[in-house]
């Protein structure tokens, strides 16, 4: 909870054409723009997330750093969003994320069989990545598609109604 | 009886599935119209709010407060910026039907919102969509993209005087963003932490200034209760409960799905309509409006009518529209550990009752599920949850702890059966 209304715009002393590629710049910018000129700071998810899906999948402290000081935040500022929401990882991942919605509609039609199956036939636990570096798998909530449940998002692509076998013929065909 | 479906979000579900969601599709069916009718006419904003109240339009987004009214709390002639924002965060487990707008009807929505910012004075627009929805990000911004090039947004619009900007903001994996002060921190750039109210948002909202932030589905009801008339969709529901309303029937019914039927709808047509119970096993118990409300059970549920009052007087709520329907054999014990980790999982944190308490209901929900419960455990259940309602910043709190009261209430005998023989009676 914040009381504090004005933006917590702070000056970091770097040329900020040095900072991520011209291609992430650009992408931030656009982003920037929907925003009150003095709310930068709005356009901090959607950075975080461009420049995580540009490094693999996750975050590193001088990446943030770089959002930061790009978007003229304290740094500190910039890791309590990165650490609070769900969609941004801190450690290195698998070429893939499997996350399998594990809430009340997947579980009554089967999300446990899903995930026990997953963690036997690929030798991994949630939260692990893969020996290969296939994939990390995920135990996530809710992700809206309980009509068809169980459901599975990989990487960006939702897939629904999943029986094990189903699920095995996705993982089989992830780089 | 079959219930009249798809009036008014899903109207254009019956448009071919590759195309239903183009402005081309949406300007088939009437869209824009109303919208077009305000740039020109420039109707007095009281005179709308009044046809909406008049419908007796509930927000879609769990609560069920009466939209009209809310509009009505905005100062819409103070000097300043003021903001509409629609929240298209769906996360409570079992609700997938703002997904299904946002991705086939993108259009009514943004036209929803065209005409509460112009009703609330507002003239810029965030839709904060949940980040997982990749395919209906995509749509959102084809459309608006569209709307903009059709001259349907942007400043002066079509020489009417009017602006209107509307923009979407993306989520990254926070459930409690969607409740309506988390949301406006997430978009300051901050973490997603509830607001202590008051203020409300009406009158310090997003970036200080007044907004109204409504949900996706009561949105997009909007251009069609201006189209066919505030009188006609309160005909569609029943007294003091307007319209149809998207209802998500998961979990062990035969065909699973997103139903648009009235208000007032009896419970056991609906289940007919998601093809009955699964594999003809029988119905034990019913969550009749998304995680957060009172478990019903079944024989009590088959007597219910769908909409917010008589779901009440059952002893539950309507909450999203999420009926998420429990065979017979399910383990009530699971279901209940399910709930609590999720609301353990989401609190942000910030109050000590739900931070603490959640965790302590998931925990004992945890040993008594191992088999390893203790003879005082369900009373501490109780303890713990009853200290945690009424205690909190945000409404998260009572939700993690009514479930358990009720599940307690209903399905004591499995817990105890479970505490005493280390097994599960569903087993
Ligand atoms: C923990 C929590 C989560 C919520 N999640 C949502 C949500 O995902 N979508 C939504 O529209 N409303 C959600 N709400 C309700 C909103 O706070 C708010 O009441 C609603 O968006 C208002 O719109 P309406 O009046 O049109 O329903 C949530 C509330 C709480 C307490
Ligand atoms: S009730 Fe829970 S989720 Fe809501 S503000 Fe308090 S700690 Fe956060
Ligand atoms: S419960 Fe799994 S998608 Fe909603």
């Amino acid at each position: 909870m914040s009381f504090r209304n004005a933006p917590l715009a702070v000056i970091h002393d770097r040329d900020k054409t040095t900072l991520f590629t011209p291609e992430i710049r650009e992408q931030i910018d656009i982003w920037i723009a929907k925003y009150p000129a003095e709310w930068k700071q709005s356009a901090v998810m959607p950075a975080l997330t461009i420049v995580q899906d540009a490094n693999g999948g996750w975050l590193t402290p001088e990446l943030m750093n770089d959002v930061a000081a790009y978007l003229d935040m304290p740094e500190v500022s910039v890791y309590e969003v990165a650490t609070f929401y769900g969609m941004y990882d801190l450690e290195p991942q698998g070429r893939h994320k499997v996350c399998v919605c594990n809430s009340v509609s997947c579980l009554l039609l089967g999300s446990e069989e899903l995930i026990e199956h997953v963690e036997h036939k690929y030798d991994v636990r949630l939260g692990e990545t893969t020996a290969d570096g296939r994939f990390t798998f995920k135990e996530v909530e809710c992700l809206g598609a309980c009509r068809h449940a169980p459901a599975v998002l990989v990487d960006k692509t939702y897939h629904e109604n999943l029986s094990p076998q189903a699920l095995d013929k996705l993982i089989d065909e992830l780089e | 009886m079959v219930p009249n479906q798809n009036s008014v979000c899903f109207r254009n579900m019956h448009l071919a599935a590759t195309t239903r969601h183009t402005l081309d599709a949406y300007r088939s069916l009437g869209g824009y119209v109303q919208w077009e009718k305000i740039l020109r006419e420039r109707p007095d904003p009281a005179d709308i709010i009044e046809e909406i109240k008049l419908s007796a339009l509930r927000g879609r987004g769990g609560a069920g407060f009466p939209t009209g009214l809310k509009w009505s709390f905005m100062p819409r002639n103070a000097p300043g910026q003021k903001y509409i924002v629609c929240n298209s965060d769906e996360g409570e487990p079992g609700t997938c039907k703002d997904r299904d707008i946002l991705r086939y009807n993108p259009h009514q929505l943004i036209e929803g919102m065209a005409i509460a910012g112009y009703c609330i004075g507002a003239t810029v627009g965030y839709n904060y969509i949940r980040g997982e929805f990749y395919e209906p990000i995509q749509r959102c911004e084809e459309a608006i993209r569209e709307a903009y090039a059709a001259g349907l947004l942007g400043k002066d619009i079509q020489g009417s005087g009017v602006d209107f900007d509307l923009y979407n903001h993306l989520g990254a994996g926070a459930y409690i963003c969607g409740e309506e002060t988390a949301l406006l921190e997430s978009i300051e750039g901050k973490k997603g932490q509830p607001r202590f109210k008051p203020p409300f948002p009406a009158q310090f909202g997003l970036y200080g200034r007044p907004t109204t932030i409504n949900n996706t589905e009561s949105l997009a009801s909007i251009p069609v209760i201006l189209e066919k008339g505030g009188q006609w969709f309160l005909a569609q529901g029943r007294p003091n409960n307007g319209g149809p309303k998207l209802f998500s029937v998961t979990g062990h019914v035969a065909r699973p799905d997103n139903f648009e039927v009235p208000l007032g709808t009896p419970f056991r047509d609906l289940l007919e309509l998601a093809g009955g119970m699964k594999d003809g096993r029988a119905l034990k118990a019913v969550i009749p409006g998304g995680s957060s409300v009172p478990v019903v059970p079944g024989d009590v549920m088959m007597d219910v009518d769908m909409d917010y009052d008589s779901i009440a007087k059952a002893g539950s709520m309507l909450g999203s529209g999420a009926v998420i329907v429990i065979a017979e054999g399910t383990c009530m014990v699971k279901v209940l550990h399910n709930l609590s980790h999720f609301y353990m999982h989401e609190s942000c944190g910030q109050c000590t009752p739900c931070r603490e308490g959640t965790g302590w209901l998931e925990r004992v929900l945890r040993r008594i599920l191992d088999g390893k419960g203790r003879p005082g455990d369900l009373d501490l259940l109780d303890s713990v949850a009853g200290r945690i309602g009424g205690r909190t910043i945000c409404a998260l709190g009572d939700a993690a702890a009514m479930p358990v009261q009720s599940f307690l209430k209903h399905y004591r005998h499995e817990f105890e059966h479970l505490i005493e023989h280390g097994q599960s009676m569903a087993a």
